[in-house]
């Protein structure tokens, strides 16, 4: 499995080694020092790709089941105000933080019902709820920053256990967990079977619509988590967050290997590819790279990390 | 080989000593091949044989790794199918290359409109008179205006034909033209290519189905293991050496026929009504196999679907075992006991990028499942077990189905039906595509299935192969079930006129 993309992980090792060359400096006693690779900052930038690791992990069975969700985002946005909400009306922290994961899972359950029985296409059906989610997020804030969030659930995104910070433990446990599910559990393979084969699949007695169902109602689930943590993580409820998410989450997957057409992909892939963004992104920063040229290298790498994944496969 | 006989006659085309290595596998290895102006040369040999790659070949889709193609005796090189193309070759494939929400017109001229002038503004009036004119020499009266998505399989066939004459081609491949096409659509086709050998075009033809060789070709050549193995004039050779030359050994007999002891009912159907099914009455025994004939849409692939859950019925009863049931999805009529080998195994059977093993596994996961997760040694063993009984050809049992050939694909959805241990299975058209000895195979294993006590439906258009391995058979005409004929009464003259909604007694009586 993992040799047949190569490609993404040469792409990672390149992109680490030459960040820690053009970071580092030799000390006068010959120490080495590198602002890029070193426990906090490494840290400190998967802190802060997790939540769109966490989304890209929840996005990948939809898109390997041959559909694509285009509202992550903005269900990050609806969950974490919605929580934020909660908390400020004097909601327990547990009751507030499942809301907001239940938010989540109802948005993408919305999505697969409107997938599977209105047979909308994917790509209009998830726009629809872009936008509905995003307004609802609004209306629910009137646009207003939701402040004073108790400093125990800031605790949950800003802090860490065994020095490990909490949404990295979190993205880890998730990562494992849906990775199982699509490995190794009859549903995952049935998710596999649809994107190669829709009509094959129902033929070989797989409950396509059902299947559907799982998979948005899974990536919302996965938006909703990725919501509560931003929230925790910035302490702030705000309806813009998650803004354009949606484009960063679909391509770590797609660059990690997940293929648009349905039937392929594998989360060790999303999380590599997730790393790539991520850590190019704190590389273009640390080397005082002006946040235009950060777009347009990163729409580079997008590229040359498919095309790379395409020539080495086979 | 008397190939003397004909002296005059020069070669159009000669491929010599053609050979192509893939990565493992020897595809050509110094094949010989001759096309005379105005014959019909019938290419035969097993799935694997190399007949495909040796017309990829011919259209410059591939390169050859060392032998010559001449054309008119002058060596040329192809390096792309436009180079092929230029040279006057045509090529027709079993999937076809129409674009489908373009008229007929248009895919006939596509990459060569004629323009108002030296505008580009394409000339649509002289478009449709081009195109007609391909079509009527045809003899055939298909409107240029129509949308390609419009037309049946045979009307796309000739359309595809009429885009290959407009390009005056002088040698046209056609592998496997029949594979979907009913008797009639059969019989025009066979007019078309009359007409155009009249004009001295040479043809290349591919079938599985040898009663067709003897209908339409003037010489043969079959290939074996990507070798060359025997040339000669059709009228020259019998069905059973040509068995012989492409499977390398003797076949006893085409339909292994095994004498069956019909066992209790295991499928009932009264008064059923469904879409264009009208009023079906019929009974399925353990223990035999019910062969079900009629046209092109006469309603049996739509039968198979309502036993099978896909469509659901407007009135009537089904029976299975005795037993009241409903079927409202695949997966019900699965859990109950029914299979369906689908009808176009690429598209409704396999999942292309999964591999032997996931795909025999898919419809009974259930049974390799602990727990949560999926046993993969439980499933591998399943896997080998199938792969080894069925004698698939694969590397192992990690290869994606992709890159099997159509027989061992057949083979793979087979041990996905056998591995569901289903009590009665229904196969749609199970052996269009695939060669003699394969096909030998899977009538042994239909016969075995039927003796163990299956329950076994066999939907099929090759006549000769439903009376060949079926105890009884059904015959449907526009969505009503016109007869049930026994093996010993069943011939093609009396299938022929109840699928065509004729009276037996009007004919015999």
């Amino acid at each position: 499995m993992k040799s047949k993309h190569l490609g993404i992980w040469l792409a990672l090792v390149v992109e680490v080694l030459l960040l820690t060359i053009l970071t580092s400096s030799f000390g006068s006693d010959g120490s080495f020092e590198s602002t890029f690779l070193n426990w906090s900052n490494i840290s400190q930038v998967i802190r802060a790709l997790s939540f769109i690791a966490i989304m890209a992990i929840g996005v990948a069975p939809v898109i390997i089941s041959g559909g694509i969700d285009l509202s992550v985002g903005s269900i990050l946005g609806f969950s974490g105000v919605v929580t934020a909400v909660l908390l400020n009306n004097g909601i327990d922290i547990f009751s507030a933080s499942i809301a907001g994961l239940v938010v989540g899972l109802l948005s993408g359950f919305v999505n697969g019902i409107l997938v599977t029985e209105t047979k909308l296409p994917p790509f209009i059906a998830t726009l629809g709820m872009m936008s509905i989610a995003r307004g609802l997020a609004f209306a629910l804030t009137g646009g207003e920053t939701i402040r004073n969030l108790p400093p125990e659930f800031i605790a949950v995104g800003q802090g860490a256990i065994l020095d490990i910070p909490i949404p990295i433990l979190i993205l880890i446990i998730f990562a494992v967990a849906i990775g199982y599910f699509l490995k190794a559990t009859k549903w995952g393979r049935y998710i596999y079977a649809i994107g190669g084969n829709e009509e094959a699949s129902y033929f070989s007695g797989v409950n396509v619509g059902r299947m559907k169902i799982l998979v948005y109602t899974l990536c919302g689930l996965a938006a909703g988590i990725a919501g509560v943590l931003f929230t925790a993580r910035f302490g702030v409820g705000q309806s813009t967050s998650g803004l354009g998410y949606e484009l960063d989450v679909i391509a770590a997957a797609v660059i990690g290997g997940v293929s648009l057409s349905g039937g392929r992909g594998s989360i060790i892939g999303v999380i590599v590819g997730s790393l790539l963004m991520g850590i190019l992104r704190n590389g273009l920063v640390l080397l005082n790279v002006s946040a235009y040229w950060q777009q347009v290298a990163i729409g580079l790498v997008i590229l040359l990390a498919v095309i790379l994944d395409r020539k080495t496969k086979r | 080989m008397k190939r003397g006989s004909i002296k005059t006659v020069t070669s159009l085309l000669q491929m010599q000593n053609i050979r192509k290595q893939y990565p493992g596998v020897l595809a050509l290895s110094d094949v010989n091949f001759d096309l005379r102006a105005g014959e019909v040369h019938c290419l035969l040999g097993e799935n694997g044989a190399g007949k495909s790659t040796l017309m990829k070949v011919l259209s410059g889709a591939i390169k050859k790794d060392s032998g010559t193609i001449l054309i008119d005796g002058k060596e040329v090189e192809f390096h792309s199918p436009a180079d092929s193309q230029k040279a006057g070759i045509g090529m027709i494939y079993q999937d076809f290359k129409l674009v489908p929400e373009l008229t007929v017109a248009e895919n006939i001229l596509l990459g060569n409109e004629p323009t108002k002038g030296k505008s580009p503004f394409v000339d649509f009036k002289k478009m449709n008179e081009i195109a007609r004119t391909s079509l009527t020499q045809l003899g055939e009266e298909i409107p240029t205006t129509a949308i390609v998505s419009s037309l049946s399989v045979a009307q796309r066939q000739i359309v595809e034909i009429a885009k290959a004459i407009s390009k005056k081609v002088r040698i046209l491949a056609m592998d496997e033209p029949s594979a979907a096409l009913t008797e009639n659509e059969l019989k025009n086709l066979f007019a078309v290519i009359k007409k155009l050998k009249q004009d001295s075009v040479g043809i290349i033809y591919i079938s599985h189905r040898l009663e067709e060789i003897f209908e339409i070709g003037d010489r043969l050549t079959v290939l074996r293991d990507g070798k060359y193995i025997h040339s000669c004039n059709v009228a020259e050779s019998d069905r059973r050496s040509l068995v012989r030359w492409m499977v390398g050994r003797e076949l006893e007999q085409e339909y292994p026929k095994i004498e069956l002891k019909r066992g209790e009912e295991i499928l009932r159907i009264e008064n059923l009504n469904a879409g264009i099914l009208k009023d079906i009455n019929l009974n399925v025994y353990r223990g035999e196999i019910l062969g079900f004939s009629g046209l092109v849409g006469a309603g049996r692939s739509e039968f198979a679907r309502v036993i099978f859950g896909a469509d659901r019925k407007e009135s009537g009863f089904i029976y299975l075992e005795g037993k009241e049931i409903y079927p409202k999805s695949p997966r019900e009529a699965i859990d109950l006991g029914i299979g369906l080998l689908t009808e176009d195994r690429n598209k409704y059977g396999l999942i292309m990028q999964m591999n032997v093993r996931e795909n025999i596994s898919l419809s009974n996961l259930h049974d390799v499942v602990k727990g949560f997760f999926i046993n993969r040694s439980k499933e591998n063993s399943v896997a080998d077990k199938f792969t080894n009984d069925l004698r698939i050809k694969t590397p192992s049992i990690e290869q994606e189905v992709e890159n099997l050939s159509g027989g061992n694909r057949q083979k793979v959805v087979l041990a996905r039906w056998l591995f569901t241990k289903s009590k009665l299975l229904i196969f749609d058209e199970p052996t269009v595509g695939i060669d003699v000895g394969v096909k030998y195979e899977i009538y042994n294993l239909i016969n075995q299935l039927a003796k163990d006590g299956v329950g076994v439906i066999v939907i099929s258009s090759d006549l000769p192969e439903l009376l060949g391995i079926s105890d009884r058979i059904a015959v449907m005409c526009e969505g009503k079930l016109t007869g049930v004929l026994s093996r010993s009464e069943a011939t093609q003259e009396k299938i022929m006129t109840l699928a065509t909604g004729g009276n037996l007694e009007a004919t015999h009586g």
